[in-house]
């Protein structure tokens, strides 16, 4: 909460003279009746008519300075909240983009949006109305109250009571039904989760005839969803009934006290009746008040959990941020017994990888789902950092590289093939800023994507609909590649980023990328054995550790876990065409 | 036509309350009666006004007599209201309910085409967030919208029996506050739509940005991105900054128009008061009616935006209700009994849609027990000929028969039950592995479950889970490896293992030790039964008995492994592309 407090403080004039502001309509609001007490006492008892109108044309003048009062406060409100949650989105996205990879891994990314998003905005239009009706609600209720102890001391013990009980109902049912919601929303989830399970198992479900089963568990589950809403709304249906009743019980008692303090001539006629206006302006307030709270609780849980990210810290640290040269050992990559286990896990993904890499060489890495393919390629380009042993390029520790230096010489493709929003061209740049349209037909014809820019009547400028919906996977996966080419970077990683392609295709692509660049040394992680097969190192993974490490000829003969990955796939008939 | 639309909309829910007419009446008498009393009551605090005029003239009496009358009459008001709240609670969700168990219904009997055709998080919303939007402006539409009329019409009718002239003033001066409130709605509308617009704009570069944070930061776009970010920020700031003002307006807007209805009828009541035409106490309670009178006209309109929003959204919900089922059962479909798995497509001609045709012409014998693999490069649409065996899908022209019969002369339920299914997307519903494993036959016992589980080699996997064959699925199968998922689906149809099979073998995300196992199984399922499989695996091609090769949705070869190959077509073509560098 309070290191979101200085989000506002770049708004303090508007902050302080927001619930100011609001303060002086409310004071005006409430000399409302006295004023009018003051026409039946005063104009009415001595029928003196201009009195009448003088007091009249007062009534009308407070209306106009509550007014401007309001309308200056309700500006400077939302020129703080809007202020407040620029000035905070602009902060959590510039912090979140600096998280490294083991920290969006932790938190989700799908998290990391909804508190961008709509937790900021709750926490905005929180700010708001706090601003606003913070000090006006409370000020109505107690000034009413004061107002009363002005008039009379004995009618105004009878507000004295009636505050609390209707706070206590006020409050109470409000306390009583929020934690009922939360059991609400779990099972309208149930309701929801069935809807979306039948539209994803459509198929299975029909193909095993249980539509009818399917059908008694939505009703089920409905069922239980509108008997806790029919409760939850038995008890929030009390809240006016009851107030009703206890303001109304008020105003009886304070006719009867009223009554009395006339005929012992303390008070007037006018004053009674505004001491029954001043009763019924306080449940108004009261509502006000506890939805404001209800809000401000609801912001203050988004608060929160936008502070959670705030407070995460990047794990990567930039131990240098100028460039440096890399020497030319002749081991251009090195792993030295490797060991890397992700944040709170319980066992390594990679244990002792240990092995070196020269210049212009292709390294083939092949392995099950989940024997740390890919997070050993994410050590190189240092998205994460290595738990035990080191990792080295050019003979210079990864860590000692500035981070966006190893990232410019690193060129990976992701096995997700992510593509932006924008023409091709746009996307095209993300890997060179400066691209002109041959470079960038160039990268796009050794990924194999020159015919898919051709096809498109924009050509480069075709546009890609969001998350690249208007391509197939194996259009996007070509160009993610063109994406990391144009880099001409130093080191290229495909990371399963063909898998979409036909073996023709990938072969092509190999073939291309091959001839591209002698010095570039490239990294294929693969499920398939032919794409790797002519690489000039193969490295078997198996549960995070190193289970052969050599030529397609030499693992063939030697690594039971290659052999049986490659004749899964080729059976014996693949050796003889291979 | 959007009136119309409207009105049909309109009388859709009108026939979706009708059988809560019960709770309905009780709701509308209880509201008349609690409006009515609310606005006695200030007329009866007037009356014991009067009665307390000076110092030592307090008809004490008179006070006592009419306070015991208001007691009542609140005791029955809060009971009458209280009673309403119920019956409108009882009405809304009960509608809701019924609305979502209809739609529901109708989701199960949907064609494959519709759901196939719209987004899940659609028809999920349709569901849901529609629903809800409904019954939220259902709710307000019963309460406020009733309630806010009959207050207006007796506060009206309460003050011309007081005052008829006071009455004038009043009605005069409220239109004010409903042009205020107009003027200030299409304002903030417009300013509204550009927040809500821009605020899309921000919510899909977030998306966008944090969504593949890893591949903006392995090409170092961060600043590009904060630059971006920041466009669309500040535009947001100068949007949300006018939308919030201009909204904010609205109520001390009201409350000032309220404040000078409250100063006229003091100022003319005063003056009526001074001239003997009114006494005290009626002044007092045309004020209370003056501070509430203006407020059902804004509640009114907030409900009428309400009920809006509610009659679109409940618009979409029926339109899914009243979507068009699929083709019934023929009357006299039959039963299919004793299959030994013999298949034919004959002349069959299919396309999703009109302009692209996909299927033309196709015929196919299939004898018992022989295997067809489906070949083709990914996307060629091999699902289709899955949708067609299954009906899934109805053929355009042509038919596909089993055991000789048109298969739409067949029951749907007897059809499928001769069907084993394994596809590549692997669905397991939320529940135990157990509830998953006999899905296709819940009356299974214990020893055929497990045997079918050890035929497809998922006991060991399953043993070795917390809670065995009890462990609680998450929704998708979150915590199973794709392998794991995969073993079970076929452990399920293992289970029932009728006479034909359709199976996907596509196992790109599972690891060799897995996968050999799910081939095994395979194998095993397939032994004498007619089986369709969508094909990955050199061996599975080849051993097959007929291949169907397809691209682009097409069937364009069709034949054995060597009369392919000798054809030198695609799929030769295909094949040895496997091996080329």
């Amino acid at each position: 909460m309070k290191s979101l407090l200085k989000y506002l403080g770049k708004y303090k004039k508007e902050s302080v003279f927001a619930p100011l502001f609001k303060l002086l309509e409310a004071l005006f609001e409430l000399f409302v009746p006295l004023v009018m007490a003051r026409i039946i006492d005063v104009g009415i008892k001595n029928q003196d008519i201009s009195y009448i109108l003088k007091m009249g044309g007062l009534l009308i003048l407070l209306g106009i300075i509550g007014l401007v009062c309001s309308l200056t406060a309700q500006f400077f409100a939302a020129k703080a909240a809007v202020g407040f949650g620029t000035a905070l989105r602009h902060d959590l996205f510039h912090h979140i983009q600096s998280l490294a990879y083991s920290e969006v891994d932790t938190i989700g990314t799908s998290t990391l949006i909804t508190r961008m998003t709509s937790d900021i905005n709750q926490v905005q239009s929180g700010v708001n109305l706090f601003l606003r009706l913070f000090m006006r609600s409370p000020f109505i209720v107690f000034g009413a109250m004061v107002m009363a102890f002005t008039i009379d001391w004995k009618a105004a013990l009878i507000f004295v009571v009636t505050i609390p009980a209707l706070s206590v109902v006020v409050f109470g049912i409000m306390l009583i039904s929020i934690p009922m919601y939360k059991n609400v929303q779990s099972r309208l989830d149930r309701v929801t989760q069935l809807t979306r399970e039948n539209l994803v198992g459509t198929r299975v479900i029909r193909a095993f005839n249980r539509q009818e089963e399917e059908r008694k568990l939505f009703v089920d589950a409905n069922a239980l969803l509108m008997k806790v809403q029919i409760f939850v709304g038995k008890i929030t249906g009390l809240l006016n009934p009851i107030t009703y009743i206890i303001v109304n019980l008020a105003i009886v008692v304070l006719l009867w006290v009223g009554a009395n303090q006339v005929d012992q001539g303390i008070i007037l006629q006018g004053a009674v009746v505004a001491l029954v206006n001043y009763m019924s302006q306080i449940l108004v307030e009261l509502v006000k008040l506890a939805n404001l709270i209800i809000n401000i609780t609801k912001s203050l849980a988004c608060t929160k959990r936008i502070e959670a990210v705030m407070q995460m810290e990047a794990s990567l640290k930039e131990n240098n941020t100028t460039d440096v040269e890399n020497t030319d050992a002749e081991d251009y990559i090195c792993f030295d017994h490797v060991t890397f286990s992700y944040k709170n896990a319980k066992e390594p993904s990679l244990s002792d990888i240990h092995f070196k890499v020269k210049k212009g060489q292709t390294v083939g890495i092949i392995g099950g789902t989940g024997s740390g393919k890919s997070s050993l390629i994410n050590l190189i380009p240092r998205f994460y950092d290595v738990t035990e042993g080191s990792v080295t390029i050019g003979g210079i520790n990864v860590k000692d590289y500035p981070l966006h230096q190893i990232r410019t010489m690193v060129g990976i493709v992701p096995q997700k093939a992510v593509l932006f929003k924008g023409t091709i061209a746009e996307n095209m740049r993300w890997g060179k800023k400066d691209a002109t349209e041959q470079e960038m037909m160039e990268a796009l014809t050794t990924a194999q994507a020159a015919e898919i820019v051709e096809a498109k009547e924009g050509g480069l400028n075709e546009l890609i609909l969001q998350g690249g919906k208007n391509l197939s996977g194996g259009q996007r996966q070509r160009l993610t590649i063109a994406r990391a080419l144009i880099k001409k970077p130093d080191i290229l990683i495909l990371d399963d980023s063909a898998s979409a392609l036909d073996y023709a295709t990938d072969a092509k692509l190999r073939k291309a990328i091959q001839q591209m660049d002698p010095n570039m040394t490239v990294f294929i992680v693969s499920q398939r054995s032919t794409t790797i097969q002519y690489a000039d190192q193969i490295i078997v993974l198996e549960d995070g550790k190193i289970a052969g490490i050599g030529t397609h000829e030499q693992l063939l003969s030697s690594c039971e876990i290659y052999q049986e990955i490659y004749y899964s796939q080729f059976q014996k008939e693949g050796r003889q065409n291979g | 036509m959007g009136k119309k639309k409207n009105k049909e909309v309109m009388a859709n829910v009108l026939k979706c309350i009708r059988p809560y007419w019960f709770f309905v009446i009780v709701s509308f008498v209880m509201a008349a009666i609690t409006v009515a009393l609310t606005l006695y009551v200030p007329i009866l605090i007037g009356y014991a006004i009067d009665y307390i005029i000076a110092a030592g003239s307090v008809n004490f009496a008179a006070v006592w007599e009419i306070m015991k009358k208001i007691v009542i009459v609140i005791v029955i008001t809060a009971l009458c209201q209280w009673l309403m709240n119920v019956c409108n609670n009882r009405i809304t969700f009960g509608v809701i309910k019924d609305i979502r168990t209809k739609a529901f219904h109708r989701l199960e009997n949907l064609p494959l085409k519709y759901i196939d055709g719209h987004s899940y998080g659609d028809v999920v919303s349709r569901i849901v967030s529609d629903v809800d939007q409904f019954s939220d402006g259902l709710l307000m539409g019963l309460t406020q919208l009733f309630a806010g009329v009959i207050t207006i019409l007796g506060t009206l009718g309460f003050m011309i029996y007081l005052n008829w002239i006071i009455a004038i003033v009043v009605v005069l001066i409220t239109p004010l506050s409903l042009f205020v409130a107009k003027f200030i709605a299409q304002r903030t509308y417009t300013m509204f739509h550009k927040q809500s617009e821009t605020r899309g704009k921000l919510t899909s570069l977030i998306d966008e940005m944090i969504g593949n944070q890893k591949v903006v930061q392995a090409f170092g776009y961060e600043d590009d991105a904060l630059k971006r970010f920041d466009e669309i920020n500040e535009d947001l700031n100068k949007f949300s900054l006018k939308a919030i003002f201009f909204s904010s307006i609205t109520n001390p807007a009201t409350r000032f128009v309220n404040g000078v209805v409250y100063a006229g009828v003091g100022i003319v009541g005063a003056i009526a008061a001074v001239n003997g035409v009114l006494t005290v106490g009626r002044l007092s309670s045309f004020l209370s009616y003056a501070n509430q009178y203006t407020k059902p006209f804004n509640e009114i309109s907030g409900v009428i935006t309400e009920l809006q929003n509610a009659l679109a959204s409940a618009a979409r919900v029926f339109e899914l209700i009243e979507e068009e089922p699929q083709v019934p059962d023929a009357e006299d479909a039959v039963v299919l009994t004793d299959v030994d798995g013999r298949v034919e497509m004959d002349h069959v001609y299919f396309s999703y849609t009109p302009e692209q045709h996909l299927i033309e012409d196709f015929n196919l014998k299939v004898k018992p027990g022989q295997r067809v693999a489906i070949v083709g490069p990914t996307g060629c649409g091999k699902s289709t000929i899955i949708n067609l065996l299954m009906r899934f899908y109805d053929v355009d022209e042509g038919c596909v028969k089993v055991e000789g019969e048109d298969i739409r002369h067949i029951t749907r339920k007897s059809l499928r039950e001769n069907y084993g299914m394994v596809l590549q997307e692997t669905w397991l519903k939320s529940g135990t592995i157990r509830e998953n494993i006999i899905y296709g036959k819940p009356d299974a016992t214990e020893e055929e479950m497990i045997l079918a589980a050890k035929a497809s080699h998922a006991h060991s996997f399953i043993k070795r889970l917390p809670q065995g064959y009890d462990t609680v699925i998450t929704e998708d199968g979150g915590n199973l490896s794709q392998g794991q998922k995969q073993l079970l689906c076929i452990t399920r149809v293992m289970l029932c293992l009728p006479p034909m099979l359709i199976l996907d073998e596509a196992t790109s995300s599972i690891d060799t030790r897995t996968e050999i196992r799910i081939q095994k199984a395979f194998a095993k399922m397939m032994q004498g039964r007619t089986s369709f499989i969508v094909a990955h695996r050199l061996s599975t091609i080849k051993e097959a008995d007929v291949i169907l090769v397809m691209k682009d949705g097409n069937i364009i070869e069709q034949g054995t492994h060597e009369e392919l190959l000798a054809q030198n077509g695609f799929y030769a073509n295909l094949y040895n592309s496997q091996f080329a560098v």
